[in-house]
C-alpha cells in the first residue's frame, strides 16, 4: 500500500504545480476547515422501523400491534419505562449509557404521504414539496458555516461513490468511496487533467477527485460493504482538524416488507458496527462529534400479512456526540391505540424531524437556532428543537 | 458541438463498434434497428431455464427454518436467544455466516448465475448490430426495476428483461406492464408472492384457523407491489391515487405468486407472465380503484385494473416525462413531453409508435450533449470502441460494480436514477479514469485519431484531438479517448 499511499501524493501534488504553471484548475473543493467541529449525518434508506430500534414495550397496546416480536426484546438494554433498544445496537447502547446518544421518538418529516423517493427527498433537500429544491440541507449548513464565520468552508465529503442530494448545491462537497480497481499511471492521470482542462464540470469533478484521493491515501479498503471498516474510514476522513466537518454516509435495506425480524436484525448490527468504529476511531476528536442518524419515514405500527412492516409514518432517530444531552429519549409518545395511530395503521407523529435536525447542528455548530431551521428547513412553523447537546 | 451522426450513434444508441461503417443516414440507421431487432438473440435463446430454482431456494429456506423451530422446541431456547445467535453468529461482513452449508452453497451459486447473466446481457449490447432498441430495453428494464437481492431472485431477474421486456420493447405498454409486475422476478422482488386475502378461502380454511389460532406467521395483505405499481410503473407519485387504491390493488392481485412453491402445489394455475395464481387465497369481492369497479373474476381482475392503469392519462404523462428525460436531457423539453403523451394516448400506448416520435423529435436532436453517460452506458461504449467483445462475465460484472450500475441491482424499486447529479461525481469520474486505462491495456491502440473521428464523426473537438495526439503511446490515447468529454457526454 506504500506505492498506492505515494502515488496518490505525488499526484496531487504534481496536479497543483500544472495549476501554478497556469493550467486552470478549479477552485478547490477544501479549504482549511475553520474548526474543529465534526458532523456526521447516517441516512437510513427505505424506512427503518422506528419501532424496532427503540420498541415501546411499556405501551399497553403494544402487544395487540407485535406481540410476537416482544421476546426479541428479552434481556435487551432498556432505555426508560416505556422503550427498550434493539439488542443489535451494543455499541449505541453502550454510549446511551455514558449519556453519548439519545433517540428521539415518534418524530417525522412534514411528508405525509409514502414515497420512499418523495420522503428521501424531502429529508434531503428540506424543503416541504419533493423535487422543488435541487440543493440539500447539508451544502446549505456548509454554506452557512461559511457565511456566520467568514472563515473558509469546512471540508464535505459524502462517503460514497457519489453526492447524494443532501450535499449537493452551490457550496464545495465531494465523495470519496474505496475501490477494487487499481490506481491508474501517474503519466495518464497527469494527461486526463490536460485533457479536461477547459471543460469546466470535469476539470472540476477531476479536482475535487485529486484531492479526495490524496485525503485517503492510506485506505486500503476494496468497497462499503464492511461496515466496521466503513465506520473506521469514515473517522480517518474526519478527525483530523484538516479532515472532513461535514460528512455523510447512506445505509439502505431497510424496506422490511417481509420477514422483518431477521433483516431489521441484520441492518441494525451492521448500523451499531458502524457507529461503533466510528466513534472509537474519532478518538479525542470525539469530543467535538456528532452524529445523526435519520430516515425518511416510519412503518406501519403493526405487522403486515407477510411478517414485515409498510411504509409508514413516524419513526426514530438517533443522535450521538461527545457533548450531548444523552442517556434519555427524546419522545411526546402518541400511543398505540387504534385511535392513537395515524390513519389507524401507523405511529403518529408529534415532533417535527426537522426540528430536530436543525436543533442539533445548531447546538453543535454554535449557530443561531432559528436561523439555522430557517436556512435549512424553509417554511415551517415551529422551533428548532434546543438542549440536545451541551454546548 | 456535435453532429446528426454521432447523435444517432451515440445518444441514441451504444457508439460505434470497431469495425462497424459509420451510417450514412442516421434517421435511416434508426428506423432499420426497428426493423432489424431481435428479441431473442441466440445467447439468450440458449440461455438454461432456471425458472425453478427460487422455488428451490425458497423450499430449502422453509425447511431450514422449521429444522430450527423443533430445535428451539427440544432445547428450550427462545426467541430471544435465537435472535442472539443471529446477531453473534453473523459477522456484520458476511451475510452468508451462520447458514448451514446447503444453503450457503445454494447462495453462492446463485450469486455466479446473476454473473453470468449480467456479462450475457452485456456482450449482447456489445455485440449488437440494434444498439438503440437495446438502449430501449435496458431503459424499460430500469422503469420495471427488479433488484437480486432476496434468495431465489438471482436467477430470476435476467429472465424478467429477457422474457417480459424484449419481446414487448416495440409492442405495447399494457402489454408489457402486465408481464413485468407479473413476472415471477417481481412476485418476489416486492413481497406478492407471499401475499394473501385476509378473507380468501384459505384463511377461512380449518389449516388457516389453525395457523391464526397457534399465533403462527401472521399471514395476509401485503401492499408493496400495488404501491410501486401505482407510483414507479404507471401514475406516477402525484399520478392521482390515494392509500386506499393502493390497498384495493394489492386486495386484487392477491393470489398472484411464483410457481414451484409447495404449498402452492396443485392450487396454482400457470399464467402467460410465468407466474402461478391461486385462487384460494386471493381475497374475493368487486374493488374499486379511483372510481371504477372492478368484479371479482379471479386472475383477470388485477389484468383489468393494469390495462386501465396503463391507459390512464396520468401513466401517458408519467412514461412520456421519463422518455424524453433519458433521450432529450434531465429537464425534458415540455414539447417532447407533450409530442410522447398525446402519442400515447392517441395509439394506447403503442412503443414502435413512441420511438418513432423520439427519432422525429428536432428535441432529440439538439446540437450540444445533453446527457451525462450513466455508468454502464459508459461501458458498453467503451468496450464496444475498444472491440472487446465475448468479455468474460466476471470481468464485466467487477468493472460494473466498480463504477457502480451492475444491472438488476438497483438499490430501490425506482431503478437507477436518469439524472446526471446521480453519476457525475468526483469518485464516479476516477473510477472511470481507473478502468478506462485498464480497458485500453487489452485493447488495439493503432488508428487512435481515426477511430476517435469515425466514433465521433464530426464531433470530435479540437482540444480532445490535441491531447489525443500528443499521447505518449497509441494505448495511452486510446485510453484518454475513453474518458474524453465526448465520451462521458452524449
Amino acid at each position: 500500500m506504500m506505492d498506492f499511499t505515494t502515488n496518490r501524493r505525488s499526484l496531487l501534488a504534481s496536479s497543483l504545480a500544472l495549476g501554478a504553471a497556469g493550467i486552470a484548475l478549479p477552485r478547490m473543493a477544501f479549504a482549511q476547515s475553520a474548526g474543529t467541529r465534526k458532523f456526521l449525518f447516517i441516512l437510513l434508506r427505505g424506512a427503518a422501523d422506528g419501532m424496532a430500534m427503540a420498541a415501546p414495550l411499556g405501551d399497553p397496546g403494544y402487544d395487540a400491534l407485535r406481540g410476537s416480536a416482544r421476546a426479541d426484546y428479552e434481556g435487551a438494554r432498556s432505555l426508560d419505562a416505556m422503550f427498550t433498544l434493539h439488542p443489535a445496537f451494543e455499541n449505541v447502547g453502550a454510549a446511551y449509557s455514558e449519556g453519548d446518544a439519545l433517540i428521539v421518538h415518534a418524530a417525522a418529516t412534514s411528508y405525509r404521504e409514502r414515497s420512499h423517493f418523495d420522503g428521501q427527498n424531502l429529508l434531503e433537500t428540506g424543503a416541504v414539496k419533493p423535487s422543488s429544491t435541487s440543493d440539500g440541507w447539508l451544502n446549505r449548513l456548509t454554506a452557512m458555516l461559511t457565511e456566520e464565520s467568514g472563515a473558509p468552508p469546512p471540508r464535505a465529503l459524502a462517503i460514497a461513490p457519489t453526492l447524494p442530494l443532501a450535499m449537493r448545491g452551490s457550496a464545495p462537497a465531494s465523495s470519496y468511496a474505496p475501490s477494487a480497481l487499481p490506481q491508474a499511471s501517474d503519466a495518464f492521470m497527469e494527461r486526463v487533467g490536460l485533457l479536461y482542462q477547459d471543460d469546466a464540470q470535469l476539470a472540476g469533478l477531476w479536482g475535487q477527485a485529486l484531492e479526495t484521493q490524496a485525503m485517503a491515501a492510506g485506505d486500503t479498503l476494496r468497497n462499503l460493504r464492511d461496515a466496521r471498516a466503513a465506520g473506521e474510514l469514515a473517522a480517518s476522513l474526519m478527525r483530523e482538524d484538516e479532515g472532513a466537518g461535514i460528512a455523510m454516509m447512506e445505509l439502505g435495506g431497510w424496506d422490511t416488507h417481509a420477514n422483518q425480524r431477521g433483516a431489521f436484525a441484520r441492518n441494525a448490527r451492521a448500523l451499531d458496527a458502524l457507529i461503533g468504529a466510528y466513534r472509537s476511531g474519532m478518538g479525542s476528536s470525539w469530543r467535538d462529534t456528532m452524529v445523526v442518524v435519520a430516515t425518511e419515514f416510519g412503518r406501519t405500527a403493526r405487522y403486515n400479512g407477510t411478517s414485515g412492516t409498510d411504509h409508514g409514518t413516524a419513526g426514530a432517530a438517533l443522535v450521538l456526540g461527545g457533548e450531548l444531552r444523552g442517556g434519555r429519549v427524546i419522545a411526546d409518545w402518541p400511543g398505540l391505540r387504534e385511535a392513537d395511530l395515524y390513519q389507524a395503521r401507523d405511529l403518529k407523529p408529534t415532533i417535527a424531524l426537522e426540528n430536530v435536525l436543525a436543533g442539533s447542528v445548531a447546538e453543535h455548530m454554535r449557530l443561531d437556532p432559528s436561523r439555522t431551521l430557517a436556512h435549512l428547513f424553509p417554511g415551517r412553523g415551529g422551533a428548532a428543537m434546543s438542549g440536545i447537546s451541551r454546548g | 458541438m456535435t453532429s446528426r451522426t454521432s447523435i444517432a450513434l451515440n445518444r441514441f444508441g451504444y457508439g460505434l463498434a470497431l469495425g462497424d461503417n459509420v451510417p450514412s443516414d442516421p434517421v435511416r440507421y434508426l428506423r432499420g434497428q426497428m426493423d432489424a431487432f431481435d428479441p431473442a438473440p441466440l445467447a439468450i435463446r440458449t440461455r438454461e431455464d432456471m425458472s425453478a430454482k427460487p422455488g428451490e431456494i425458497l423450499e430449502l429456506i422453509r425447511t431450514f427454518r422449521r429444522q430450527r423451530q423443533s430445535r428451539m422446541a427440544e432445547t428450550g431456547e427462545d426467541r430471544s436467544t435465537a435472535m442472539r445467535a443471529i446477531m453473534e453468529g453473523s459477522g456484520a461482513n458476511d451475510p452468508l455466516a451462520g447458514l448451514p452449508p446447503e444453503l450457503r452453497s445454494s447462495y453462492m451459486r446463485a450469486g455466479r448465475w446473476l454473473r453470468r447473466d449480467v456479462g450475457l446481457r452485456t456482450n449482447v449490447a456489445i455485440a449488437s448490430e440494434t444498439p438503440f432498441i437495446e438502449r430501449l430495453v435496458h431503459f424499460w428494464s430500469n422503469h420495471f426495476s427488479v433488484s437480486a437481492q432476496k434468495p431465489g431472485t438471482h436467477y430470476l431477474v435476467a429472465g424478467h428483461e429477457f422474457d417480459a421486456i424484449r419481446p414487448n420493447v416495440l409492442g405495447t405498454f399494457s402489454d408489457m406492464l402486465k408481464a413485468a409486475v407479473l413476472h415471477p422476478a417481481m412476485l418476489m422482488y416486492l413481497d406478492q408472492f407471499g401475499s394473501i386475502g385476509p378473507n380468501s378461502r384459505f384463511m377461512q380454511s380449518r389449516q388457516g384457523m389453525r395457523r391464526r389460532r397457534n399465533g403462527g406467521v401472521p399471514r395476509g395483505l401485503n401492499e408493496n407491489l400495488a404501491r410501486e405499481i401505482m407510483e414507479l410503473h404507471t401514475l406516477g407519485v402525484d399520478g392521482g391515487y390515494s392509500q386506499v387504491d393502493v390497498t384495493e390493488l394489492a386486495r386484487a392481485l392477491t393470489g398472484w405468486t411464483i410457481q414451484g412453491l409447495r404449498r402452492v402445489g396443485r392450487f396454482g394455475e400457470p399464467q402467460a407472465s410465468g407466474a402461478a395464481f391461486v385462487s384460494i387465497v386471493h381475497e374475493p369481492g368487486a374493488r374499486t380503484i379511483m372510481g371504477r369497479r372492478y368484479e371479482d373474476d379471479g386472475a383477470r381482475q388485477a389484468l383489468v385494473m393494469l390495462d386501465d392503469l396503463a391507459a390512464h392519462p396520468s401513466t401517458a404523462r408519467f412514461v412520456a416525462t421519463k422518455l424524453a428525460r433519458h433521450f432529450a436531457g434531465d429537464v425534458p423539453p415540455k414539447s417532447l413531453v407533450a409530442r410522447l403523451e398525446q402519442n400515447f394516448l392517441e395509439t394506447d400506448g403503442d412503443l414502435a409508435s413512441l420511438t418513432h416520435i423520439l427519432i422525429d423529435s428536432p428535441e432529440v436532436w439538439a446540437n450540444e450533449p445533453v446527457k451525462f453517460r450513466q455508468p454502464y452506458e459508459w461501458l458498453v461504449a467503451s468496450l464496444r470502441l475498444a472491440g472487446i467483445d465475448a468479455l468474460d462475465e466476471n470481468r464485466i460484472a467487477g468493472a460494473l460494480d466498480a463504477i457502480g450500475q451492475v444491472p438488476w441491482r438497483a438499490p430501490s424499486p425506482a431503478g437507477y436514477d436518469d439524472k446526471e447529479a446521480s453519476w457525475a461525481g468526483p469518485d464516479a469520474l476516477f473510477r472511470r479514469v481507473e478502468l478506462a486505462e485498464r480497458i485500453a491495456r487489452g485493447a488495439r491502440g493503432d488508428d487512435v485519431l481515426a477511430r476517435a473521428d469515425a466514433a465521433f464523426p464530426g464531433a470530435l473537438s479540437d482540444h480532445t484531438r490535441t491531447w489525443l495526439s500528443r499521447a505518449e503511446s497509441g494505448r495511452q490515447g486510446f485510453a484518454l479517448l475513453l474518458v474524453a468529454p465526448e465520451m462521458m457526454r452524449r
